[in-house]
């Protein structure tokens, strides 16, 4: 009776600001202006322009996940291996550091960083090489959603790392098995867990984003937030919207199945 | 220092040509003083952010006694549901062109008495013209402050004339040229070039118009909105599409900064006074009104907003190197070329907003 009294405000909270708002999605997603029920909003997906977009996008945030994972899963092992001495707080404090810094400000700096005038080709002119394009392309988008999602793949890796126990990796070393075999046979298996969160928690906010594709892609590059975005502030299409979101939340869905089916103990999650 | 001297010379000016008024304006004070003061004494008043010289307020308390009430707004999108439901009765209110045909359409204004505005004699013929795409018959606006969307251009990069929305499509000024982020004024080049109406809403025009957007594309450099201000400022760009309003203070940060208003013609923007139906001191809202176009005061507050006033009179006292600056005085035969923009309505809002997501969309 007690538990139940003390998840009221949680309660209140999801369904507040969860399921209504979701309800809310689903409703004008699937209904028209007048309120009769349609598939059109959904079905609006299939107009080339938007088609395109949903590519680029689920393209860039595909090669963002794995540049993550390629990144972190490293770092996450490092981590582990200081986490011995204790030395491992002092360089996850510095790696969120950046976290407590506003999102869009961080990524408006990266838009002056890498501008024509900008700190790295006023390095490049110093040093008397060509100017290089960098911002408004897909690697400046890419680069900011990498940027800001890491820590999303580090922290959940992290976690499932720290919890595979020393024995069992000495316990493979001691049967015969190589740096290699220990990896692929041990670590890996084990960390599946967090390996399967940490894309889910990079790749649906790199899927769904709209800002750093116009901060950074200069209004060039069409991603399908930004083709939502506009259906909502521009033209104040909110069924149109709504319906192209539920596109979007059903590759959230498959995220969220897959993290229900391999990370049942809940090891992964990030913090 | 410039400013201290900018400052100095506007002092100057207002003591000198309020000295010189002091005989003559007899007659208009009279006839501010006849219209009594409203019920309250006092008048709300509704502005854009930023679009006045606040001491203008003190200085129309101090000559009518008439308390001020001074709210503002951000986009004309926020301003109208607030006079809709009329939760606050505001006596005058400064919407633009395309959201004063909405008002009048929807009743929301009232004929302004135009006997208590003796200072109308100042506008504009032009604009008052321009007016009367949303007001035909001028019955319920006064011009405040209006505008031009052109080219503004760095002359250090730019060596020849600019002339033509074409200059936006020439190869040479490849990733150098910065377009609006926003569908209506980004269509206003190629529509102008294809001689058509910027509030065309034929498809063979549209679709031609989302071509050349599209051709356009690997020139642009990015597609952005209050950005374009600092990009050009910093060089970083060469041409952009800018309205007039703001290139005088971008030209104050960089003197090789210039403005064009293309041959074809573009939008033309007036933002004007309108008396809302429900408003409680509709007589304190015409001396607020006509007090604003008194010249010297019309003047003051060009000197602060920099918007161009369609007051003749404060035309008249502006420096005059500012006379041959398009960006304050555009050409009067372009101007005739120039249009408002007017609402499309949802539908094509829709259309427009799918053209321009296959511009920005397209691969370059």
């Amino acid at each position: 009776m007690r538990k139940q009294l003390a998840a009221g405000p949680y309660l209140i909270w999801m369904i507040g600001f969860t399921v209504i708002p979701l309800i809310l999605i689903v409703y004008y997603g699937l209904t028209d202006a007048s309120g009769a029920f349609t598939l059109n909003n959904v079905l609006a997906i299939m107009q080339p322009t938007r088609m395109n977009a949903l590519f680029r996008s689920l393209k860039l945030s595909l090669i963002c996940t794995a540049i993550c994972l390629l990144l972190a899963y490293p770092l996450a092992m490092i981590l582990k291996k200081m986490s011995h001495g204790g030395r491992s707080g002092l360089l996850i404090f510095i790696f969120i550091l950046p976290m407590w810094m506003n999102f869009l400000l961080r990524t408006m700096a990266w838009q002056v960083i890498l501008s024509r005038t900008g700190l790295i080709n006023t390095l490049l002119s110093v040093l008397g090489l060509p100017p290089a394009k960098l911002i408004n392309t897909n690697g400046a988008i890419v680069f900011g959603m990498v940027y800001n999602y890491l820590p999303f793949m580090v922290l959940p890796l992290y976690n499932v790392m720290v919890k595979i126990s020393d024995d069992v990796i000495e316990a493979a070393h001691d049967l015969g098995a190589g740096w290699l075999q220990t990896f692929v046979h041990i670590i890996l298996p084990l960390s599946v867990p967090g390996i399967i969160s940490g894309i889910t928690m990079v790749f649906v906010p790199a899927l769904t984003t709209f800002v750093i594709s116009d901060v950074l892609g200069g209004g060039m590059i069409l991603l399908i937030g930004n083709v939502i975005e506009q259906e909502f502030t521009f033209t104040a299409n909110w069924n149109l919207g709504s319906g192209l979101s539920l596109i979007l939340m059903i590759f959230i869905l498959i995220s969220m199945f897959l993290i229900a089916k391999y990370d049942k103990e809940g090891n992964g999650t990030a913090f | 220092m410039k400013k201290i001297i900018t400052f100095g010379l506007v002092l100057t000016i207002l003591t000198v040509s309020l000295a010189g008024c002091g005989g003559s304006s007899d007659d208009a004070e009279t006839e501010t003083r006849d219209t009594k003061p409203g019920i309250n004494g006092q008048v709300k008043i509704y502005n854009w952010g930023e679009y006045i010289d606040e001491d203008v307020i003190e200085l129309f308390e101090e000559k009518t006694g008439i308390n001020v009430i001074y709210d503002t707004f951000d986009t004309n999108e926020t301003m109208y549901p607030i006079i809709e439901t009329g939760g606050i009765a505001y006596d005058a209110v400064c919407p633009s062109d395309y959201m004063i045909e909405k008002m009048i359409q929807n009743n929301l204004l009232q004929e302004i008495n135009f006997d208590n505005i003796p200072n109308m004699k100042y506008i504009d013929e032009t604009v008052m013209e321009g007016s009367r795409d949303f007001d035909p018959e001028n019955k319920y606006s006064v011009p405040y402050t209006y505008g031009t969307l052109g080219i503004v251009y760095n002359t250090t990069k730019v060596h020849e004339p600019v002339t033509s929305w074409n200059i936006l499509w020439d190869e040479k000024y490849d990733d150098e040229i910065l377009m609006y982020n926003s569908v209506r004024d980004a269509f206003v080049a190629p529509l102008r070039l294809l001689n058509q109406d910027i509030n065309s809403m034929d498809d063979t025009a549209l679709n031609t118009a989302t071509d050349m957007l599209i051709k356009q594309k690997p020139l642009v450099q990015s597609y952005v909105m209050d950005q374009i201000k600092d990009l050009m400022i910093c060089g970083s760009a060469s041409l952009a599409m800018c309205y007039s309003g703001e290139v005088l203070a971008m030209q104050e940060e960089n003197p090789d900064l210039a403005y064009a208003l293309p041959e074809e013609g573009s939008n033309f923007f007036i933002d004007s006074w309108v008396i809302p139906a429900n408003a409680e001191n509709k007589e304190n809202a015409e001396a607020w009104i006509n007090f604003l176009n008194e010249p010297e005061i019309a003047l003051k507050n060009f000197e602060y907003i920099t918007y161009s006033p369609p007051n003749t009179g404060a035309q008249e006292l502006i420096d005059k190197e500012l006379l041959s600056n398009p960006a304050v005085f555009p050409d009067e035969k372009i101007l005739k070329k120039c249009t408002v923009f007017h609402t499309l309505g949802s539908d094509g809002d829709a259309k427009m907003n799918d053209l321009w997501m296959e511009v920005k969309g397209a691969d370059w």
